[in-house]
């Protein structure tokens, strides 16, 4: 990969190389956008900056992630996602083979999930000013007729459910970067969302709220829906599914898998009558095989997110300013 | 007769403790004349006759206090004589109440006498109280302090109870709980499914219903004064075994219920000093030294108190807990039972499942106790402001204070200066707030760690109700420096919602800021926190800190140095990890996992190799930790501070047999070289920061074998070293005053041994003694600082 003078047949090589990878009608076009027709009801739009060290992992890589990232942002408005854009931005001296399987990652995501990458752009940067590739990716979707999902709908009684284990992408990366080796090989769980979405939505539309527990992992995300909504959540520990693997992992580590980071995993809300039909059609899709109903929305005056332990005590799952200072006085 | 007459004005604990009956008894007495009242401040007077009677009255104010009265101040000046034909007590108007709320205290020799008087109208009943004792803030919802005011406005006076209280000469005038068994709360017995038991005597039939129980090797739930507890026979292994099951509790101690110092002298030593203290009014859990030969089974001992040779013991603090020994006891007559030796040993636990607040409501002990205790003994009395038993360290001559609860909440502490009123957060474990109004602040009892959301909704409605106690609207809200703690999350809300300047302290500024405050002191100390952890400037942690502390900030000057923590908070609940992170500092990697066997070692070896979540730290907490798992004498804490308490618990057990182990010198201090984190708050700063280097000592204990002189040998060196640092500082700084604080001060060998080695020479040493030296503290210091930093810049000049 070369910067500068010299620069341009490089840069059309790259262009040939997605245009390979993502044909679609749009981008075959060559234009400098897209332009498409998009069917009724409300449109969804979201974006998302993929930034991960190392680039590939067990599991997936910073192309597939790329995809999987938008496309439940997207997702978890209830939304079919439908197109995306791609940005690029690559450091000089980037192997061309490595961003060959990347784009090809990249295309493979994208048709699992149902969309077509439209549009993109590429920049590449000197050499020591980026991380080998980042990838910014854009999705757009629309909302069937009927739902209304989002954070303030999220009421006192709801049930909290979450579509699998936590933890896995935050401790595979971990895991990886520091070389740290354990009995089992932990795997990233990057996936796309938006099937298991849609078999969820059909079966019980009234779904008060979803989210995608990424960074934060499942404390960050419940306590920011904690404080929009003006309630509090119970969760209790026995129900929270985690990887015996990865629990292991944690705890050799210092960390707790509910702020470990999730990439293919969502958070749903939903009237406590539906919750178990919720259920049952998640655990019946292959990616909501580990589905559990894991607590409560409750009424508190101070929007407590907190959990009943295994130990029959509760804890504080409580909002953390950044990085998770030690705090055991 | 020459006549005169003088006006009394008196502050402190007077309201709603006796004191204007008692003022109105010694008038009559000595036959003076005039009139008493409440006043804001406390009680005024006016008393008229001769001088000898005056003086009389004067000295015999002091010397037949009620036990409950605290005089803080008394002025008393010559007015023009008033001509009383009598002496009267006036009754106190609004607005004339002072803020004083007062501690619960336990039942006084009067009520216990008439308790087991057969001719006594409450003979046996277990809500008798009077002027002179019974509960107070736990039932207190709002000042001032009248009946319609606390949880006893359920029950209305019969005509008996009613002349009492408003018989000035009678014990119980304006005993806002009197109460009898006509008029007054019962109790009430259920079994373990909440089912009310039947019964005909009421009383009788529950504590015999109850005492049966616990004979029977079973757990019982009782309502007592602050909250509820867990009781069971202490010389029943089983049922202490179950106990420790049923609460998840495997090793952290319990406390010992005994009739009397008798009974309890029986397994811990008691000497005259702890005698008085175990029977004072605030009926503490009094930390004491198991006797040699104790009257409980080894076997007992080691469940009660395992791996340490103290043990906290405590008398009845209440008239139910007296009844429930003397059913234990097989019903003696008379009262000379109370006085000889008693078989009955019970532990006394405080009810909640770990970590929660200590429950005290009926219904919540018959949902959140079901599964541990066997039967319910409760009563109609609601305790509106929960307070855990206070425990006291009886093992050094200064008995100071650990945990402030019942019977010593809320404290009081005088400070050096006055100021606009301050509502400080605390910090994380062992929360307490404190509100300051005019030169005085109000320490909240104990309330929690805040890692519990119902801890953290305590901590919310003590805001709210002590400002409403003391009826003052905060100024100014102070919280600690960590961003994360609750305490500080609700301190930054309370601030925004009220518009009000907030400021955060660090943690060991407030740990000396609080002993200062309780000292009075202003000017400049050097400061020696030795603690847990503590954020400090730059996110590091710290604990282990010298700090030049005055009224205008602090500055660092000194520190231990540092030590590793693999896995952050979970190094300090599993201290094998900080002792693998000081075999790997000593370059002894290949020990770590020769000497631990679990299951995250290899991790840990590869975390501490590629600095993976190994914060550094130079807490002193953490070393104890450390070297208690270096020795081998704990490796996980299942309660906090366990390791810590441990290593002190051998090396008291070796230095009792052989006296200190001799050795040179092996800790350095020198100029500390990575200083670039480093900042300070005083911009005159020209002193070096220095570092107590602890790496030849760790290296030298870790080749020990023997675990009691190991841990001998590391307090005598960590102690000779401490000495070394602060006198070489001292010397440096030029300022002579030390304040040692922080939580390793509970540490007694340490506090003691440390003490001595600086007074020797010629250094003034403060200490905590009424307020815990942990992060019970922390509010105190933190209102403390605030406060010092409020005040006008002329009176301190400095640039603030
Ligand atoms: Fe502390
Ligand atoms: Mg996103
Ligand atoms: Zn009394
Ligand atoms: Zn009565």
């Amino acid at each position: 990969m070369a910067h500068g003078s010299g620069g341009k047949a490089m840069a059309q090589l790259i262009d040939e190389l997605f245009l390979q990878a993502f044909s679609n009608p749009w981008l075959d076009k060559m234009n400098d956008q897209a332009c498409f027709s998009l069917p009724a009801g409300r449109v969804v739009m979201a974006t998302d900056s993929h930034v991960i060290s190392p680039l590939f992992f067990p599991g997936g890589d910073i192309g597939s992630l790329s995809v999987h990232g938008t496309v439940n942002d997207v997702a978890m408005s209830g939304a079919v996602p439908k197109y995306l854009s791609a940005g690029f931005i690559l450091e000089e001296g980037f192997a061309l083979s490595s961003l060959k399987q990347l784009v090809e990652s990249m295309a493979h995501a994208a048709e699992a999930a149902g969309v077509a990458i439209v549009t993109g752009d590429t920049k590449v940067v000197e050499r020591g000013k980026g991380d080998g590739c980042f990838i910014t990716t854009t999705g757009v979707g629309v909302v069937p007729e009927g739902l209304n999902i989002s954070g303030d709908q999220v009421a006192v009684g709801d049930k909290i459910l979450v579509s699998g284990t936590l933890g896995d992408h935050g401790v595979a990366i971990m895991s990886l970067r520091e070389g740290l080796s354990f009995e089992t090989t932990i795997e990233s769980d990057s996936q796309s969302l938006q099937d298991l979405v849609a078999a969820m939505v059909e079966v019980v539309p009234d779904i008060s709220c979803m989210r995608d527990p990424t960074r934060g992992g499942l404390a960050a995300t419940l306590n920011e829906i904690a404080q929009s909504a003006g309630v509090g959540m119970q969760i209790y520990e026995a129900q929270i599914p985690v990887k015996p693997q990865v629990s292991a992992a944690c705890e050799f580590l210092g960390l707790d898998p509910l702020y470990v980071a999730n990439e293919g995993k969502l958070i749903a809300f939903c009237p406590a009558d539906q919750a178990e039909q919720l259920l049952a059609v998640m655990r019946e899709h292959p990616k909501g095989r580990d589905a559990a109903i894991i607590g409560d929305v409750t009424e508190d005056s101070l929007k407590f997110v907190q959990m009943e332990t295994t130990f029959g005590g509760k804890r504080m799952v409580d909002w953390i300013n950044g990085e998770q200072l030690p705090r055991i006085c | 007769m020459n006549c005169s007459a003088v006006r009394v004005r008196i502050s402190g604990q007077v309201q709603g403790v006796g004191f204007r009956p008692f003022v109105y008894n010694l008038a009559c007495r000595l036959g003076l004349r005039g009139e008493v009242a409440n006043s804001p401040a406390g009680v005024e007077l006016v008393i008229e006759g001769d001088e000898s009677g005056l003086t009389r009255f004067q000295q015999l104010l002091w010397d037949e206090l009620p036990p409950m009265a605290l005089i803080e101040q008394l002025n008393s000046e010559p007015v023009p004589l008033s001509y009383f034909d009598s002496f009267k007590i006036l009754p106190s108007a609004k607005g004339e109440v002072s803020i004083t709320a007062t501690p619960d205290a336990a039942v006084c020799p009067d009520c216990l006498a008439e308790l087991f008087n057969p001719s006594d109208r409450r003979y046996l009943y277990p809500f008798i109280n009077c002027t002179n004792c019974g509960p107070r803030y736990s039932l207190i919802k709002a000042l001032p302090y009248d009946r319609t005011n606390t949880t006893m406005s359920a029950f209305d006076l019969c005509t008996a109870c009613l002349s009492e209280y408003n018989d000035p000469a009678d014990r119980r005038f304006h005993a806002q709980p009197n109460a009898c068994p006509d008029c007054g709360p019962g109790l009430s017995f259920t079994d373990e499914k909440g089912h009310f038991v039947k019964t005909g005597e009421l009383h009788d039939e529950s504590l015999i219903a109850a005492a049966t129980l616990i004979r029977a090797g079973k757990i019982v739930a009782v309502k007592g004064v602050g909250g509820f507890h867990l009781i069971c026979d202490a010389r029943n292994a089983d049922a202490v075994v179950r106990l420790r099951q049923q609460k998840q509790r495997p090793d952290k101690p319990f406390a010992l219920l005994g009739l009397n110092t008798e009974s309890l002298n029986t397994v811990v030593q008691l000497d005259d000093n702890r005698r008085q203290r175990l029977q004072a009014q605030d009926a503490p859990v009094l930390l004491c030294p198991w006797q040699k030969e104790t009257s409980l089974d080894t076997e007992n001992r080691d469940l009660i108190a395992s791996g340490l040779n103290w043990c906290g013991v405590m008398l009845p603090h209440s008239p139910l807990h007296f009844l429930l020994l003397h059913q234990l006891c097989g019903r003696p007559e008379a009262s000379d039972w109370l006085e000889s030796e008693q078989q009955p040993l019970l532990v006394m636990t405080s009810a909640n499942r770990s970590g929660n607040p200590l429950i005290t409501d009926n219904q919540q002990a018959l949902i959140e106790l079901r599964g541990i205790a066997d039967g319910f003994l409760l009563h109609n009395r609601d305790i509106h402001i929960r307070c855990d038993d206070s425990v006291v360290n009886g093992l050094s001559d200064s008995m100071p204070i650990v945990r402030r609860g019942r019977g010593l909440a809320p404290q009081v502490i005088q400070l050096p200066q006055s100021g606009p009123s301050v509502l400080a957060t605390g910090a994380f474990f062992k929360n307490t707030i404190c509100v300051t109004k005019g030169d005085k602040a109000y320490v909240s009892q104990y309330i929690g760690d805040l890692d519990n959301p119902d801890c953290c909704h305590s901590l919310s409605e003590m805001v709210n109700h002590l400002i409403q106690l003391l009826d003052v609207v905060p100024q100014q809200v102070v919280c600690d420096q960590h961003p994360d703690f609750f305490s500080s999350l609700f301190a930054r809300q309370f601030a925004e919602r009220h518009d009000l300047p907030l400021q955060s302290v660090q943690h060991h500024h407030a740990h000396i800021a609080a002993v200062m405050a309780e000292h009075q002191l202003s000017g400049a100390v050097l400061g020696l926190a030795l603690d847990g952890l503590g954020l400090g400037d730059c996110d590091q942690l710290w604990g282990g800190e010298l700090l030049r502390v005055d009224g205008r900030g602090t500055e660092r000057t000194g520190r231990l140095s540092s030590l590793l923590l693999p896995g952050g908070d979970k190094a300090a609940a599993e201290p094998w990890r900080v002792a693998a992170g000081m075999l790997y500092q000593s370059g002894q990697s290949d020990e770590i996992d020769k000497r631990f066997h679990y299951a995250g070692v290899a991790t840990v070896k590869q975390m501490l190799n590629q600095h993976i979540n190994c914060p550094q730290t130079s807490s002193a907490g953490r070393l104890f930790d450390g070297v208690a798992a270096l020795l081998g004498l704990c490796s996980i804490n299942s309660y906090e501070a366990q390791a810590a308490m441990q290593l002190e618990s051998a090396a008291l057990s070796y230095v009792e047999q052989y006296g200190w182990p001799e050795c040179e010198p092996l800790l350095s201090a020198g100029v500390a070289t990575d200083v670039a984190a480093d900042s300070s708050t005083i911009d005159s700063a020209d002193m070096t920061l220095t570092e107590l280097n602890l790496a030849t000592l760790l290296t030298t204990l870790s080749e020990i074998e023997d675990p009691l002189y190991g841990a001998a040998l590391f307090h005598r060196q960590f102690i000779d070293g401490l000495g070394c640092w602060v006198f070489d500082t001292v010397q440096a700084s030029g300022i002579n005053r030390v304040v040692l604080a922080g939580g390793c001060f509970l540490n007694q060998l340490l506090l003691r041994g440390l003490t001595e080695q600086l007074e020797l020479n010629g250094i003034e040493v403060f200490s905590a003694g009424k307020i815990p030296c942990n992060d019970g503290g922390i509010s105190l210091g933190q209102a403390q600082v605030a406060l010092q930093l409020s005040l006008p810049a002329n009176r301190q000049n400095s640039n603030y």
